[in-house]
């Protein structure tokens, strides 16, 4: 048997509002070079000036994991040639970085594993390559400068994750702690958050790490398991078959479905590293990391745990809850407002609504893990719990509310509104329901000819009737009570 | 007109005995009637310093004007970034490169009144050690124009020697501002590494690169190195120490200072009448009231050699940009982008800068880089150790700043024979210390030789002022060379 090693290096972009050795503004999406100035342009005679945000956020994530914090730090130069490089080196940390020896705890199939961090270092990103038409058929390249310069924190795990799936647990955990910390937005389609693999096979038990492979382009948690997933078979299809695993760097092609080699390691980069000579060594005050140690916010883990203590919820919701900071904080809000809008729940009964609405209603039209429409959702925590009131206090039945709340989605506007102007109060008035019981019995001789043959089943029949001839707005409890009694008496 | 430091020149200016622009005309003219034998320049900012000089007038008419320096028409080096004017560094790689933006020295020269005549011919990319190394045209030395002036900054210290800038900028990563001051019979100051930022400077050495003045006298020197000096947040490295008045202190006279002379700098092969022009002057020290004591600075020997690993190892990586993408040359017909870069690099680079880049590529490799960047650290550790404990019973170490005067054009022909010519500036380099080349006489062919004072960081005030107290007491300043017009 063998046995999965993979190690994943994770690439953050940081919300600083300027890059990292420059004041340009670091925005997505603006014209192409428009936010760019002699140095993030590589120009001759330009000098970068470090980011303490930049810093700040670096230290951030590195106490968030539980890393040492070095008191002293420096940056390198990494050589290599590319065209969207603009000096043709990217300043970035090697021997001595901002942080070491870490660690993030992930849960997979209910048993939690703690994978080692070895480091983290900030570096600067590159600008980006446009070709005219395919890259074997371009005429030209044109080259944007915005992302040149724009700070990257680089984050490297030990190789102890043994599984695709492990792989893809830890970037979900890496990215919710990074969106917590306010650090970086984790959008991984545009690029914010990018990951590398190494991936090597070894016999079970073994304590040698194989031939690793690297894996770029992984630029999804579907990518980081399917590229895991077709790798580790590659891999083990040609060690059975005897071949040699060779070390190289692996591109993964997320439309075809496998990955293909890039460059071997003989043709490797020898990146002549040596300390920027433009930055001073950075000396990183006590007090300072203190500072930041004291204002960190509440991480995922530790919000679970509270989810599962404080509000009651199972384990289940309390993860897919607490699984990015928006939705954690948008089931906190509606909960605490469903509370004050309907005082004889309990907060448990409370949580457990909301958590049941978020988890079948809203992830239903919105993804987990997109904060931004997490935030901006137009039916808010405040107008979710003015709904789930009305289901509470009898206003509109359960099968209403899941209508209105996808008008309120739609519309943003509240639950109240919705439900007057659509005259969808619930009917409880039990004169008129019985009213609706007899003219429905009446009306199907036959379903009743069914009832007193025995089949119970027919009186599913007339319940579906009384709620079709009431536009599905009769109590149906009321309903229910009505039919059993005067079914009954037949 | 053209014969005036500007101390005296801003004084006739206040007089009005005469004007920034009559003066600025007259060194046009001079320019336009010399340079072509010259070469001091590469780029002629006529119109720019016109507007620059009428902008002086008026505020001397209006008894306004802005310090010591306004009105003074000086040449920079052409590895300065003056924004809108071509800045090549004497390559054909930068050929067309206009900066978007002032070099911080260029800012606050232009803030003080500064006017620019235009940009200074040099070695390509500061490599080299008498200007012959422009990929453009080399420059000639003024008091023999058979002769090199001096490099890098061999443009600048030609001029000023020429009559062609009342005074300039050049940069010093390994001698280059002092060695052409002394060639060309100036004053040559390299700062203190950090005491004046290096933000567009065109990297070569960037642990070593420092920009300083040239100028006919050591209160011209003092007056622009008060003008450039300064903390500046675009450069990470310059220091935040407050910027003394390095006038006021000229004046101090060398009385009961205490002056080192390091047997080390006193080599066999060195030109004999280069040693007895220092000989002589530290005796003119000696009468002034200075106090002489032989100190040692054994790993000076070891400091060209590091030198020639930092400072390749450096410009590797700092000229690793051009790449024909951005700015400069591309060359024409290379099928990919990689082809595009090895093509432009090619044919861009001249063979100096293109040995260098190779030096330094080899010394940061793998496998390579302890043996030679990192001993070279560790070297760079011991020739500052050295300083340290000679600046522990001295205040300054008096040395010559060349061993021979001006060669003559093509004369050294193998890398190492010129490299040499600057084994006595380096170590101040190495150990990031400030240092002054001032004229202390002439050889029997009538060319100069320079003497050179070595501080401790951040005093240049102590060395200006012992500049300052010998070029009082002897008259090789005053001298300039005869240019048949």
């Amino acid at each position: 048997m063998m046995e999965i090693v993979i190690g994943l290096e994770v690439h953050a972009q940081l919300l600083t509002r300027s890059k990292m050795f420059c004041g340009c503004a670091t925005t997505f999406g603006a014209p192409p070079n428009s936010q760019t100035c002699p140095v993030c342009q590589g120009m001759p005679g330009s000098l970068p000036v470090l980011n303490r945000r930049a810093v700040e956020f670096g230290i951030k994530t590195a106490l968030a994991f539980d890393c040492r914090v070095n008191t002293a730090c420096r940056f390198a130069r990494k050589h290599y040639y590319y065209p969207d490089m603009p000096k043709n080196f990217q300043i970035s940390q090697y021997e001595e970085p901002l942080a070491e020896d870490g660690s993030l705890d992930i849960e997979v199939e209910g048993a939690s594993r703690t994978i080692r961090i070895q480091r983290l270092h900030l570096e600067e990103d590159v600008g980006k390559l446009l070709h005219e038409g395919t890259l074997e058929t371009a005429q030209a390249s044109l080259v944007d400068f915005n992302r040149s310069g724009v700070p990257l924190m680089e984050t490297v795990s030990r190789p102890d994750l043994r599984s695709p799936e492990e792989a893809a647990a830890y970037l979900r955990a890496f990215r919710a702690v990074l969106v917590y910390l306010g650090v970086c937005d984790g959008n991984m389609e545009e690029g914010s958050l990018r990951c590398d693999a190494n991936v090597s096979l070894r016999p079970r038990g073994s304590t040698e790490l194989g031939t690793k492979v690297e894996i770029k382009n992984l630029n999804s948690f579907k990518n980081v398991k399917l590229a895991l997933e077709f790798e580790v078979r590659r891999q083990a299809e040609a060690l059975e078959t005897g071949e040699r695993v060779a070390q190289e760097t692996r591109l993964w092609d997320a439309e075809r479905g496998y990955t293909r080699s890039m460059r071997s390691k003989e043709f490797a980069h020898d990146y002549r590293y040596f300390p920027e000579p433009d930055l001073i060594p950075l000396a990183i005050d006590r007090a300072w990391v203190d500072e930041i140690r004291a204002g960190l916010p509440e991480l995922p883990r530790a919000r679970r745990r509270r989810f599962v203590t404080e509000y009651g919820l199972p384990p289940y919701d309390a993860d897919v809850l607490t699984q990015a900071r928006a939705l954690a904080e948008y089931h906190e809000q509606a909960t605490a407002a469903l509370r004050r809008a309907a005082p004889s729940l309990t907060l448990g009964q409370a949580a457990k609504s909301t958590s049941n609405w978020i988890m079948s209603e809203l992830l239903r039209v919105l993804p987990a893990d997109d904060e931004a429409a997490v935030r901006e959702a137009k039916i808010t925590p405040s107008r979710l719990a003015g709904l789930l009131k009305l289901v509470e206090d009898g206003t509109i039945s359960g099968r209403i509310a899941k209508d209105v709340f996808q008008k309120m989605f739609a519309s943003g506007e509240d639950a109240q509104t919705i439900v007057a102007r659509e005259g969808l109060t619930q009917v409880s008035d039990e004169s008129a329901l019985a009213a609706v019981v007899d003219q429905v019995i009446a009306r199907n001789p036959r379903a009743l000819e069914d009832f007193r043959k025995g089949k119970t089943a027919a009186a599913k029949a007339f319940f579906g009737d009384v709620m079709k001839a009431t536009q599905g707005k009769a109590n149906p409890a009321i309903v229910q009570r009505l039919l059993e009694e005067k079914l009954s008496k037949i | 007109m053209t014969e005036q430091p500007i101390h005296e020149l801003t004084e006739a200016y206040r007089r009005t005995a005469t004007t920034p622009t009559a003066v600025t005309e007259s060194y046009l003219a001079r320019i336009a009637e010399l340079d072509g034998r010259i070469g001091g320049y590469l780029t002629i900012t006529r119109e720019q310093a016109l507007r620059a000089a009428a902008e002086s007038d008026a505020r001397y008419r209006a008894g306004k004007p802005l310090g010591p320096l306004d009105g003074a028409p000086l040449v920079y080096k052409d590895v300065l970034c003056t924004r809108g004017v071509q800045t090549t560094c004497a390559s054909r790689i930068l050929e067309g490169f206009v900066p978007p933006y002032d070099a911080t020295v260029v800012a606050r020269l232009t803030a003080a009144g500064a006017v620019m005549l235009g940009k200074g011919n040099m070695d390509e990319f500061a490599m080299g050690s008498s200007t012959e190394y422009s990929a453009f045209r080399p420059t000639r030395n003024p008091w023999d124009l058979a002769r090199v002036p001096g490099g890098s900054s061999g443009g600048p210290a030609a001029a000023v020697a020429a009559g062609l800038a009342v005074g300039g900028l050049g940069t010093d990563t390994g001698g280059s501002i002092r060695q052409p001051a002394a060639f060309c019979g100036i004053v040559g100051l390299k700062p203190t590494y950090g005491r004046v930022s290096r933000y567009g400077l065109v990297a070569f050495g960037s642990s070593l690169d420092q920009i300083g003045p040239f100028a006919r006298d050591v209160t011209d020197a003092a007056l622009l190195l008060g003008a450039i000096a300064g903390l500046d947040p675009c450069d990470s490295t310059s220091l935040e120490a407050p910027v003394p008045d390095y006038v006021a202190t000229l004046s101090r006279g060398v009385k009961g200072l205490r002056l080192g002379i390091p047997d080390e700098y006193f080599i066999e092969g060195m030109d004999p009448e280069v040693e007895r022009a220092v000989r002589a002057a530290v005796d003119v020290l000696r009468g002034l009231g200075a106090t002489l004591e032989k100190v040692s600075l054994p790993t000076t020997r070891h400091a060209l050699a590091t030198y020639y690993v930092i400072a390749p190892a450096e410009a590797s990586s700092n000229l690793a940009r051009y790449d024909g993408v951005k700015y400069g040359l591309r060359a024409a017909g290379a099928k990919d982008l990689i082809e595009m870069s090895s093509r432009t690099r090619a044919a861009g680079f001249g063979a100096e800068v293109k040995r260098r880049i190779m030096l330094g590529t080899y010394v940061l490799s793998a496998g390579y880089y302890e043996a030679y960047y990192g001993r070279a650290q560790k070297v760079r550790t011991l020739v500052r150790r050295d300083f340290d404990t000679a600046f522990g019973r001295v205040e300054l170490i008096v040395a010559p700043t060349t061993p021979n005067v001006a060669f003559k054009h093509g004369e050294k022909e193998d890398p190492l024979s010129m490299y040499l010519n600057d084994v006595f500036a380096v170590p101040a380099n190495i150990a990031g210390l400030p240092a002054i080349s001032v004229p202390c006489g002439f050889s029997a062919q009538g060319l100069p030789i320079g003497l050179q004072f070595i501080g401790k960081a951040l005093d240049e005030p102590g060395v200006l002022r012992a500049a300052y107290a010998y070029e009082q007491a002897t008259p090789w300043h005053a001298r300039r060379p005869s240019l048949p017009s």
